[in-house]
């Protein structure tokens, strides 16, 4: 789950990160109001969970609060990458005198939390690190003795860090580090961390992932959701316990298992089709899921045809294609669907669908599955 | 010969008085997988699976009593990690994790410790081990195994089933099927188990299953050039992922543009490893070797 600017980094600061003095605004008349409370310069920046805000126009600088309320009101009109500006950040303005990159991430190779510095601020990390991967200093973290000081000290020598801001720096690293661990997150990022004219070290933009997997003991930060992260389909199928992804083909895929439902969506681009979703029905197949799942398949209008491929293990083939009868009861079907049941009891299954008097296309290969779902979708095949 | 688990792992069970834990262990014990104890906290004394495990409530106290060397934990996600630790501070070597969704920063702690106490996980979110004919610790389905010399690893769960089903269909048998898990903090790493493979003298050949999301098909790819002798088949799930959707499993994401299944198909075909188009086609290029 990503969170916003704003909420990184007021994370930040609840952990001794020094942010700029600023407020968020959903509307221009608030974002006058807060501009005329920080005085002077303020940056108007729209709060939207996708990297390019500057380029797309979604950052400006505002002299006045006449100004900051008329740049609120352009930037909350903006769509940017797709995504609707619902509120903007004001923050106080700072002059600028170096940009640097601090941020840690997972690395899943040497299983440690890594921090990682650069001296070229302001810049995409992954971009620095195609283009000057020399300018990025990393060091990884004991999850059993923490971020030590020599280790940021190790950073800060590493980016060419004036002197000076050695122990500002050390504290804004392990403010950092806290506020990782703290949320369960698996990115946290200043960027950049900039030096100010007067010398103090503030971090302007801050960013924030957090494992899904750690959010049922900060039910505080679940509550942060972006509507706008997910669509209403995925988020539906969150809230009923399925992994569902929308693409953008014509093939509804409902499948068994994460790996089965990536290798069925691959399939139908092999095959010369594209699939409209990725989704785990997870296991035991039960028929209230079967339906929930086929509802929200259908429900996208790209659909064509929707591929069923179940593989039955514990879970027997029979006990599936029951699942599924239940389901069209609920939900009736208007595209071609075609079912390829494998593993325990598949002949039961076939059978149970068969009798079923739904007008279903079978296949006993995924080859052979994808190949007509493909046809169907194209209107190619007679059921 | 296999690996990991045979005739002679006793196997103890974590959480075995749970719906998941009784159901999994009557099925390991109807495949002949020599279950000697279950752990419940508070139900120490009583007796499960129709009396024929004895139930303690800790793991020191169940390994005490019945030299249980391996363990596998039915616990939820949210209790997993502390079983997981449990086991290993109890001295148990083998440690399997079915459950799904343990927080990341848990699991790199809980495999510092196990790393420094010498024990071995298995997961998380992954469905275990089976060794045909001899063991099964963990929720494969035993009866479309048979015993035999390829070797299978993976980090998914049905897409493996598929993959056995298919290659019993055709008389081609398995050693052992190792499922590493789903999870960006895992274990045991697909270059692990490719190490055990080939010092496995049964093991004639492998398949390796591996999805989108981190680099250890890239090591795995290495190690096959480096170090291995025996023939190695690929497939790797997700090659119409988008970047930066997770799919299904925590660790199944492109991120910052790297783990995509074009990378790791790349990696194993530069060092001479044969990687199927589609799950079926894993069979006809074992067949041929």
């Amino acid at each position: 789950m990503k969170l916003h600017e704003y909420q990184s980094k007021r994370l930040f600061a609840a952990h001794g990160v020094p942010i700029p003095d600023g407020d968020v605004a959903a509307t221009p008349a608030e974002a006058r109001r807060i501009a005329e409370k920080l005085g002077g310069r303020v940056v108007v920046k729209s709060q939207v969970l996708v990297g390019g805000r500057g380029k797309a126009g979604g950052i400006k600088l505002a002299q006045t609060p006449d100004e900051a309320q008329k740049l609120a009101e352009e930037i909350l009109g903006l769509e940017i990458k797709g995504l609707p500006v619902r509120k903007v950040l004001l923050d106080e303005a700072a002059d600028i005198q170096q940009e640097i990159y601090l941020g840690i991430v997972i690395d899943r190779a040497a299983r440690r939390p890594v921090m990682m510095a650069s001296s070229e601020g302001g810049v995409e990390i992954e971009e620095v690190a195609r283009t000057n991967p020399d300018a990025i200093k990393r060091i990884a973290i004991d999850p059993f003795l923490g971020l030590r000081g020599y280790q940021t000290i190790e950073l800060f020598k590493g980016i060419g860090l004036a002197d000076e801001h050695r122990r500002a720096f050390d504290r804004i690293a392990r403010g950092l580090y806290e506020t990782f661990v703290a949320c369960d997150a698996s990115l946290a990022e200043i960027n950049p961390l900039i030096v100010t004219t007067e010398g103090d070290l503030l971090a302007v933009d801050g960013k924030m992932v957090l494992d899904d997997n750690g959010l049922f003991r900060h039910p505080d930060l679940a509550a942060k959701r972006d509507l706008d992260e997910e669509t209403e389909t995925e988020r539906e199928a969150r809230e009923a316990g399925l992994s569902y992804v929308q693409l953008d083909g014509e093939i509804g895929c409902m499948v068994n298992g994460a790996g089965l439902a990536m290798a069925t969506m691959d399939i139908t681009k092999h095959f010369g089709g594209a699939p409209a979703n990725f989704l785990d029905i997870g296991g035991g197949a039960k028929s209230e899921r079967v339906a929930t799942a086929l509802r929200l398949i259908l429900a996208d209008p790209n659909v064509k045809a929707v591929l069923f491929n179940v593989f039955g293990g514990i879970t027997r083939c029979d006990e599936v294609a029951k699942g599924i009868l239940t389901a069209f009861e609920e939900v009736k079907p208007d595209v071609p669907l075609i079912a390829r049941l494998v593993g325990t009891n598949e002949e039961e299954g076939r059978a149970v669908l068969a009798e079923s008097g739904y007008e279903l296309i079978t296949a006993t290969t995924l080859a052979d599955a994808a190949q007509k779902a493909v046809a169907a979708a194209r209107g190619e095949l007679e059921v | 010969m296999a690996i990991l688990v045979d005739k002679n792992t006793r196997l103890l069970v974590q959480g075995i008085t749970g719906r998941e834990g009784e159901f999994h262990s009557q099925q390991m014990i109807e495949y002949g997988t020599r279950v000697v104890a279950g752990v419940t906290p508070g139900k120490g004394g009583q007796w499960a699976c129709d009396g024929k495990v004895p139930v303690f409530d800790t793991v020191a106290e169940a390994a005490a009593a019945t030299d249980a060397n391996a363990s596998i934990t039915y616990v939820p996600a949210r209790f997993a990690a502390d079983a997981i630790l449990e086991a290993a501070s109890a001295g148990i070597r083998l440690i399997v994790c079915i459950a799904e969704g343990i927080p990341t920063l848990d699991m790199i702690r809980v495999r510092a410790y196990l790393d420094q106490q010498g024990a071995r996980l298995i997961g998380p979110n992954c469905p275990g081990l089976l060794t045909p004919g001899e063991a099964k610790v963990g929720i494969m389905p035993g009866h479309i195994a048979a015993p035999g010399n390829v070797g299978l690893v993976s980090r998914s769960g049905t897409l493996t089933y598929e993959v056995v089903y298919a290659l019993t269909a055709r008389n081609i048998g398995q050693t052992t099927c190792v499922g590493i898990g789903g999870d960006p903090i895992i274990g045991t790493t697909f270059v692990d188990v490719l190490e055990m493979f080939e010092n496995d003298p049964l093991t004639e050949q492998i398949v390796l299953i591996g999805e989108i999301g981190g680099s250890d098909e890239e090591r795995a790819a290495r190690f096959v050039a480096e170090r291995m002798t025996k023939p190695v088949t690929a497939f790797i799930a997700g090659r119409t992922a988008p970047p930066g959707k997770r799919m299904g499993h925590a660790g199944a994401i492109i991120q910052g543009g790297s783990g995509t299944a074009a990378e790791k198909i790349a990696a194993f075909e530069a060092v001479g490893v044969r990687v199927a188009e589609h799950p079926e086609q894993i069979a006809d290029l074992v067949a041929q070797n």
